[in-house]
């Protein structure tokens, strides 16, 4: 089934391309660090989008070019980014007074498990080493809407869309759209409702990948992406 | 009142072993490189470190590390691009950990400086990191209890201040300074520039003088990330 469905599924930067289409004009968005941050390069030029970074910017834009870098303007990963007409500074609580507050119209994070009450696994595999939270425990908190983009199952083929998450949690209740490699999925009332999924993958085949039960509440649309 | 001192050693003259520091920066940006590098050269060590990172490369935090000065860090990511010195440490035993979720340790850091001994924030609530914590509900809502964190110095980098203490920021190197700047029972800056009362507009000032003690004019600061690129090491000056 594993290379069966690798010869279907979105890549990276298709889930990101889909998941731009949902942002508003106007949105204020926090993306997290790395494959979350990918959903920036396809945002349309119709549409005014303010990011957020958690160490005190409003209003970046894109990354300067090679040897424009002024590191004392960079983002939440720690790399080089750019201003963009209108932006702010701002100290690290009035940062998270953003987050935690209500502000922020979208964040975007990625994901290890997501449990159908939209609990969200993403810090740490419980496996050892050095543990690191950063904003993500935060940033669950508070935005209008909690996006996750992730694969839809592990490289081992096991279900990160899950009844209970068994990783240590990152946020209770929080996630409100999954965009997956294979789907988009909300959770309302604690209970995945299936969206849009791929023409190309059947709905039982789907079911059987992730591990709780997909709902149906009306139509399912098809999770139809540009070849990027 | 602010008193502007003439060299990094005078600035941090009275640092004692065992004290807490809370060292401002995000990454590279806003770290105070020469007030730390200044701190490795001065010796103490037993230190509490706060701080949004761990330290990266072998300069700054990392070099702090290194030097066996740090007995615990309190952090929301010790992680970087080359956290060894950290992470090895870590790894062995040999250094403490206490990790905060970013907004959180942004304002426990403000509290402290507010005189607030403790909040709830929904940050946490249900997680490993809210463990033995109080919690409330609030409004049908659960929240988790957080403590004020107060340190005995801050370290702090600003880009201009004048010689009231009213320091202004560069850029995103704002980030944790102006918090870190009230919580600290002495607070010491470097600034890039150090101009007469009155030499900042007061409606530009970011962090007013009165959470200032001490401040030491860097006119060409280092940038971690520059140091890094180059590989530098930071190796404590002979005395």
């Amino acid at each position: 089934m594993t290379s069966q469905l690798d010869s279907i599924k979105l890549s990276n930067a298709q889930i990101a391309w889909r998941a731009a289409q949902d942002i508003e004009d106007g949105a204020y968005v926090n993306l997290g660090i790395g494959f979350p941050e990918l959903i920036a390069r396809f945002q349309s030029d119709d549409k005014d989008v303010t990011y957020h970074t958690e160490n005190g910017v409003l209003g970046f834009g894109e990354a300067p070019e090679e040897g424009e870098e002024d590191w004392d303007l960079i983002n939440a990963g720690k790399k080089a980014v750019t201003l963009r007409e209108g932006a702010s500074f701002f100290h690290h609580a009035d940062s998270f007074a953003m987050v935690r507050g209500g502000h922020l119209d979208l964040a975007v994070l990625g994901a290890y498990q997501v449990a159908e009450n939209g609990d969200l696994a993403n810090w740490s595999t419980g496996k050892g080493g050095v543990p690191a939270v950063g904003g993500a425990m935060d940033l669950v908190h508070g935005a209008k809407r909690m996006a996750v983009v992730t694969d839809h199952v592990t490289k081992k083929g096991d279900p990160k869309l899950v009844e209970t998450c068994t990783m240590p949690l990152t946020g209770l209740a929080c996630v409100t759209r999954i965009y997956t490699s294979l789907a988009v999925v909300d959770v309302v009332d604690a209970r995945f409702v299936l969206r849009e999924k791929l023409d190309t993958i059947p709905f039982d085949d789907l079911q059987a990948l992730t591990g709780a039960k997909l709902h149906i509440d009306g139509s399912i649309a098809a999770l139809q992406v540009p070849t990027l | 009142m602010a008193k502007v001192c003439s060299t990094l050693v005078e600035a941090l003259a009275d640092i004692d072993d065992g004290m807490t520091i809370m060292i401002g920066g995000f990454g590279g940006s806003g770290a105070p490189i020469e007030l730390i590098h200044a701190l490795i050269d001065h010796g103490a060590k037993d230190l509490t470190v706060i701080n949004n990172n761990a330290g990266n490369g072998h300069v700054g935090i990392a070099a702090m590390i290194e030097h066996g000065m740090v007995r615990k860090m309190i952090c929301s990511f010790p992680r970087s691009a080359d956290p060894r010195a950290f992470t090895q440490l870590y790894l062995a035993g040999g250094i403490e950990l206490e990790l905060v979720p970013q907004g959180t340790l942004a304002e426990r850091i403000r509290a402290g400086g507010a005189g607030i001994p403790a909040f709830y924030t929904p940050t946490g609530f249900g997680t490993q990191l809210a463990q033995g914590k109080p919690v409330a509900e609030f409004d049908s809502k659960s929240y988790v209890q957080e403590r004020w964190l107060k340190a005995d110095i801050a370290l702090i980098k600003a880009e201009q201040a004048d010689r009231a203490g009213n320091l202004t920021y560069r850029m995103a190197a704002r980030n944790f300074n102006p918090l870190m700047a009230m919580a600290a029972q002495t607070t010491i800056v470097q600034a890039t520039e150090i101009v007469e009362k009155g030499g900042i507009d007061p409606e530009r000032v970011i962090t007013p003088g009165i959470f200032v003690d001490r401040l030491v004019q860097i006119a060409d600061p280092v940038q971690e990330e520059a140091l890094n690129r180059e590989d530098a090491r930071y190796e404590r000056a002979a005395q």
